[in-house]
């Protein structure tokens, strides 16, 4: 009983810090590759709205990725702090995952953000670019390796177990495990969706406050293609993705459907709404329509899909989470799909920039993709229990054997730090967006770099400035 | 067999957390001395000599914990969760640090003393607990079939909290002789005057650790004072006393350069000392690197790519100083 409890704070907190950690990656993934497109446009085009755009966008990134990084240093030290039985038994696979991120990602997007967020007058345009380029290359490899880490403890493979430890055989196997593909298209689409809505709302709160102007009008319609055309191609990554669960993890879509057992010969139905209960093994309050959920799971009217009871209890997910952190999440990316479309027939109509409802839907939208997110990775990371290493080791013979004392105390710090000091910073990315892009800022020297005005070579520094005042009384340079 | 990939992963680690010590102990010393620097413009100064490398400092944490995870799983699972709290409290503080960073360049004046405290406090926190896991970590770990066994306060020891406060004087040293370095005029002279009694104040704390270590740890005592080890340990301590009295000489005859660097040596003495007492333990006292290390599949993976990629990351971190170099003044503003 004790021990339970003791199990479930470790996971409450590693379920803390991970969900606080991944809207920061999330954003830097959406927002470098937005940089790079902007400044090829720019390059391209040479129209100075994608200048401003770009130059308005850097500073909330740099402010983003510099909270991405010390949320993230928590992440490397916590599997061995509170998951020590499991990093002793996987270590050897998921370890060498990580530190290929460290090496190949975190160096490289380290070694190009000072040029991409400082060098803008002190390299050559083609430099640049090439530097925002590799940026958003090393958010790119970071998901990869990440991604290939949980995938394998959803989809093991390529491994032997050798005097209760996992030793790799085959490193192709582990890192491209069947779930892997979907899994990392899945992640990264997310966090474009995801930056698109962030970019769309803060667009529409500038225009719904009455300042219109082409950097702000560039920016909704830019997003708002990528709602239009990501936002099905993500619905359509995610049935795959389903498909793909269905055949390697079934009692986890038998989770997310509330679906305890099937009927004769008669085809799944599709729960819509509905309270799964895992002790009385059955779904209340069911609104259900038939044959809909052999339709999607099996793309056929007769297939059965599998359903919980054909599991043994004590290997069951706990239905009631999944069954609604899914729907959120898919009902989310409906809606995005519908503001996506809705977003065409305002085009076409000229309204588009103009259409209050619209702009208020957009603005409420802003922090969907991240929800949808967090939604998404419940769904997927509880509906794999009870195993940390799917059918290999269960999330309870992972644990570090820590008092309930210590990780409450710890738990607590953690919730108390991180809303106080991410909040902060997530005030002052809003207090960004809501100075929205200056022009011609590109025009200039920036105030950045040696013997300028802003810290050079600093994440979050280059978030400067509306406080030239209190530069003034700092430096009195340049 | 002939590669001992064990032996060279330990060699990569123990080059990995060199690195951060020598690196993030001068950021954090920095945070140390904060409170001996009242004016807001010297703080700024201060601030502003590590404000563009400490980020990337920081990394060689992020890669200390990947590799241990990779090459030594067994150490990082039982090290880490026996010091558990500890380390929680040290990624805090450098959370609290690294915020304050950015934040008080960004606050306004009315708050800027809020991240002032909130560097100053970090800093130390990080510091101290840093150094409470590595006097822990020479005090061994018990562990049972591959578990820690122990107790969750067993790093809560008089030699753990002594380290803490140890590993304080030397990053303020660090700090202090890297200011000395970096910047000129009344914020030098009185980085001059605090580098004598902290250099002497480090001496002592050296000292203590040095007998208090073979005291409590008979088999270290045998390593260290048994026939002929001792004629080739004997160079170290030796060392640190020539260091150090070079590093006074230096600071009484307003050197620039060369306080900082005989800091770098006297750490790298400390540092060889303390591997010399725990070789090749890396689970303290009885599990070797060869217990602990990952099957050769895991090692060998990784050391194609390390040996590939660390000469790339050294070489943008030598340019990044270079492209820094120089002293910080007032008028410099942001660097």
């Amino acid at each position: 009983m004790f021990g339970l409890e003791a199990l479930d704070l470790a996971r409450i907190q590693f379920a803390f810090t991970i969900s606080f950690h991944i809207l920061f990656p999330a954003i830097t993934i959406g927002l470098a590759s937005y940089l790079a497109v902007l400044e090829g446009l720019w390059l391209k085009t040479h129209n100075s709205v994608y200048r401003d755009l770009y130059h308005f966008w850097s500073k909330i990134f740099a402010v983003n990725f510099g909270m991405g990084v010390v949320s993230g240093l928590v992440m490397a030290y916590q599997f061995g702090t509170n998951w020590s039985r499991f990093s002793d038994f996987a270590g050897s696979i998921t370890g060498p995952l990580l530190t290929y991120e460290v090496l190949t990602a975190f160096f490289l997007e380290a070694g190009f953000l000072g040029v991409m967020l400082f060098g803008w007058n002190k390299v050559g345009r083609g430099l640049h670019f090439f530097a925002t380029i590799m940026v958003a290359v090393g958010t790119l490899i970071s998901t990869f390796w990440i991604l290939a880490s949980n995938s394998w403890m959803q989809t093991p493979q390529g491994y032997e177990i050798v005097n209760g430890v996992v030793i790799p055989v085959d490193w192709f196997a582990v890192i491209f495990n069947p779930s892997f593909p979907y899994r990392l298209a899945h992640m990264a689409t997310a966090a474009f969706v995801a930056t698109a809505f962030f970019v769309g709302a803060s667009a529409a709160w500038h225009l719904l406050r009455g300042k219109d102007n082409p950097a702000i009008r560039k920016m909704l319609s830019m997003a708002m293609w990528m709602a239009l055309i990501v936002a099905p191609v993500q619905a359509v990554i995610g049935d795959f993705h389903g498909l793909n669960t269905l055949k390697h993890q079934p009692v986890k879509i038998a989770a997310i459907e509330g679906h305890w057992e099937n009927v004769g010969d008669e085809p799944t139905p599709l729960i819509l709404f509905g309270i799964p209960d895992m002790k009385n093994e059955t779904t209340h309050f069911k609104l259900e329509i038939p044959a809909l959920g052999s339709l999607i799971l099996t793309h056929s009217l007769d297939k059965q899909v599998p359903a919980m009871k054909e599991f043994p209890p004590e290997d069951r997910p706990n239905s009631t989470v999944v069954f609604w952190s899914f729907r959120i999440m898919v009902g989310l990316g409906m809606l995005m799909i519908a503001v996506g479309l809705w977003s065409l027939w305002l085009r076409k109509r000229g309204t588009l920039y103009s259409s209050r409802p619209f702009l208020y839907l957009t603005l409420w939208m802003g922090p969907s993709g991240l929800i949808a997110i967090l939604a998404g990775w419940f769904t997927t990371e509880v509906g794999r229990q009870p195993w940390v290493v799917y059918g290999l080791m269960r999330t309870a013979d992972g644990v570090s054997n820590h008092s309930y004392a210590q990780l409450g105390i710890t738990l607590v710090m953690f919730v108390v730090v991180y809303f106080a000091l991410f909040g902060a910073g997530l005030g002052y990315m809003m207090r960004l967006v809501r100075k929205g892009p200056e022009t011609g800022e590109g025009d200039e020297p920036t105030h950045g770099g040696p013997g300028q005005q802003r810290t050079p070579a600093r994440p979050l520094s280059a978030a400067d400035d509306d406080h030239a005042d209190d530069h003034a009384s700092l430096s009195k340079g340049n | 067999m002939g590669i001992d990939l064990p032996l060279i992963w330990a060699v990569i680690i123990i080059f990995g957390i060199m690195m951060y010590v020598v690196m993030d102990g001068f950021d954090l010393g920095i945070g140390i001395l904060f409170p001996f620097v009242k004016g807001e413009r010297d703080r700024d100064v201060m601030m502003n000599t590590v404000a563009p490398v400490w980020d990337g400092n920081e990394t060689w944490l992020v890669l200390g914990g990947a590799a241990l995870f990779g090459a030594f799983p067994l150490a990082y699972a039982v090290v880490l969760s026996a010091l558990y709290l500890p380390l929680m409290l040290m990624l805090m503080g450098l959370i609290f640090r690294g915020v304050a960073f950015e934040f008080r360049f960004k606050a306004k004046a009315d708050k800027r003393h809020l991240w002032d405290k909130a560097f100053i406090g970090g800093s130390l926190a990080a510091t101290f607990f840093q150094g409470v896991a590595l006097g822990a970590f020479i005090e061994g770990f018990k562990v049972v079939e591959r578990n820690y066994a122990g107790g969750s306060l067993d790093w809560l020891t008089p030699f753990s909290l002594f380290c803490g406060v140890g590993l304080i004087v030397a990053y303020a040293l660090l700090g202090c002789t890297w200011l000395i370095m970096k910047t000129e005029g009344p914020l030098q002279s009185k980085m001059h005057d605090l580098a004598r009694p902290l250099a002497f104040v480090l001496l002592a704390v050296t000292g203590v650790v040095s007998i208090w270590t073979p005291l409590a740890h008979p088999d270290i005592a045998t390593r260290w004072f048994s026939l002929p080890n001792l004629f080739w340990f004997l160079p170290v301590p030796i060392l640190v006393l020539v260091t150090l009295y070079g590093l006074v000489r230096a600071v009484a005859r307003h050197a620039h350069y060369t306080p900082f660097l005989l800091t770098l040596v006297l750490i790298f003495l400390g540092y060889s000392g303390l591997g010399i007492s725990l070789w090749p333990n890396i689970i303290p006292p009885s599990i070797s690197i060869w217990d602990a290390a990952a099957p050769p599949q895991s090692q060998g993976f990784m050391l194609v790519g390390t040996l590939f990629i660390i000469p790339f990351i050294l070489g943008y971190t030598f340019w990044s100083y270079y492209v820094f170099r120089g002293k910080v003044t007032h008028d410099d503003g942001y660097h």
